[in-house]
């Protein structure tokens, strides 16, 4: 049989960024796959060492373009752990909001990607109007659709109104409803599943030996979630990951579909319970804005029902206790960053991990950034072999491919 | 099935989802990070915003009294705002006008005079 060496990418209809990959391929049979990375590499690890640590937030923000306040996240949670920050709870529950906001806007953007892989011009358009929606009240709430700048070391800037919460809350209602529309297309539609079903297989051993992260490793029956660590409001909220046991494309993408319903009741949940207080705590040598005031708002209507029936499994947690007054102060702190610290946010995409190291300076002496898309490559080249040349789109896209992420 | 097609039904009589943009502009929330906007009579020169600004940016001389912003270094991340002890700084949510050369904003002001400067000058 002849073989043949095919290049996908960089440059590909269907891949947002550039991913190289050497397709050696036997009569549209792959059988062998290498990837070729570097195509967008920009230092942003090494700049910790020049730029203040506070500067690093707005630095490692633009490490992702996608789920830019999951990084800031990760990064101050280190940075509050070396230093002994106690961030207050209105502050956490913030973080978790915007935090889910970002996850549902990036799976929507995924699905309708994936929808334009096989073909579906048509879906592709109607997951991205839902998103359209996300992105508003990322504006309306952050000051801007996608590198939203809302963390700093000890909280957050920007607080929510009980306006705005309602707003929020009616805004998810309509997309719930928008959303629940496309479920029977994507996820039972004949021509869909004729190309998702069975592509692109990773058995369970093979996800948990190749190290994969996210929505890969559930896709493939492993129940791990780096939110099950409970980071942010985690631990108050309860949460259960979503599972799919196929290991294909189509497990892939029910449980992205399935993820963005449940974070639509994280967020729902996070408002209900969220407690009045400050939003951010006095942190010396960090950002301080005296423009924050404590905003005690009453939230009992907008909250109530929350009971809605459930395709998805999401808290059953106790409600927590109210016991810290509105207005509490949080302990001041000062210096500068002085330890190690990991920390692990799950990402759309899987599980995040910042290392750093600060040496009692401004500047850091180590962030090291790994990113879930590195980790989801190995299995990539796993599933690859085998399948026919028209469903690499389809396969390579199901790992929600993020190249500037994993660069850095 | 039958939930799309209500959903391709629904399309066909209700109000487009895109814009015929010239014509129909979507505009800006609230407290959108738009233009970044110095009043210089309120700047002290204390070079708070540069020290603080993550792209660097900004440039702010305070024996000459001037204040400069490379606009397309800017990313609008707001933190020069935050930090303005005058709150001479602010935001406007419009975008500011697309540029084809390099844009700086230069602002001249006039530069606080030294307490003694001030005295051995009356």
């Amino acid at each position: 049989m002849a073989r043949t060496i095919l290049p996908f990418g960089p440059q590909h209809p269907v891949l947002p960024e550039p991913l190289h990959l050497k397709l050696t391929i036997e009569d549209e049979i792959v059988t062998e796959a290498l990837p070729t990375l570097g195509y967008v590499h920009r230092g942003l690890e090494k700049l910790c060492e020049v730029r203040d640590f506070n500067q690093m937030i707005q630095i490692v923000e633009r490490v992702c373009g996608i789920c830019s306040c999951l990084h800031a996240l990760c990064y101050c949670e280190g940075i509050e752990q070396i230093m002994g920050v106690d961030v207050p709870r209105r502050a956490k529950y913030l973080r978790t909001i915007w935090g889910e906001l970002h996850r549902m806007h990036s799976h929507l953007l995924w699905l309708g990607l994936f929808a334009d892989a096989f073909g579906f011009e048509s879906l592709f358009m109607q997951f991205w109007r839902v998103r359209e929606r996300i992105m508003d009240i990322m504006e309306a709430t952050c000051g801007n659709r996608v590198v939203v700048s809302v963390n700093v070391i000890g909280g957050v800037r920007r607080d929510l109104t009980p306006e705005q919460c309602q707003w929020i809350e009616q805004q998810l209602a309509i997309s719930e409803k928008e959303i629940k529309q496309l479920q029977t297309t994507i996820l039972s539609d004949y021509t869909v599943k004729k190309r998702t079903v069975g592509k692109g297989v990773l058995t369970k051993e093979q996800a948990y030996q190749l190290g994969a992260v996210g929505p890969m490793l559930r896709g493939s029956g492993w129940a791990q979630d780096a939110r099950q660590t409970g980071y942010a409001a985690f631990d108050e909220l309860g949460f259960e990951p979503v599972v799919e046991y196929d290991g294909d494309s189509y497990a892939r993408c029910a449980v992205r579909f399935r993820e963005t319903l449940q974070s639509i009741d994280i967020v729902r949940l996070a408002i209900a319970r969220m407690p009045a207080g400050e939003t951010a705590a006095n942190v010396s040598g960090a950002m301080e804005d005296d423009t924050l005031r404590p905003v005690g708002g009453k939230r009992g209507d907008i909250m109530q029902a929350y009971n809605r029936d459930k395709h998805h499994r999401i808290t059953a947690a106790p409600p927590p206790n109210f016991d810290i007054p509105a207005g509490h102060v949080a302990a001041k702190v000062k210096g500068k960053p002085d330890g190690e610290a990991v920390t692990r946010v799950e990402q759309p995409r899987g599980e995040l991990m910042y290392y750093i190291k600060g040496v009692g300076s401004k500047n850091m002496d180590r962030v090291r950034i790994r990113t879930p898309t590195f980790a989801n490559i190995p299995p990539l080249l796993a599933m690859l072999p085998g399948c026919e040349l028209a469903d690499v789109p389809v396969i390579v896209l199901s790992i929600d491919p993020c190249i500037s992420c994993t660069e850095r | 099935m039958f939930n799309m097609t209500k959903n391709v039904v629904t399309n066909l009589f209700t109000k487009s989802s895109t814009r015929l943009y010239p014509f129909a502009v979507r505009g800006h929330f609230e407290g959108f990070r738009g233009t970044l906007l110095c009043n210089i009579d309120e700047c002290i020169f204390c070079r708070t915003c540069m020290i603080k600004c993550p792209s660097q940016c900004i440039a702010v001389d305070n024996k000459a009294g001037t204040w400069a912003c490379d606009a397309m270094a800017c990313v609008y991340c707001g933190v020069c705002v935050d930090v303005c002890p005058t709150s001479c700084l602010s935001m406007t949510k419009e975008h500011r006008p697309v540029a084809t050369e390099q844009q700086t904003i230069f602002l001249q002001g006039t530069p606080k005079k030294k307490k003694k400067d001030a005295e051995a000058a009356e």
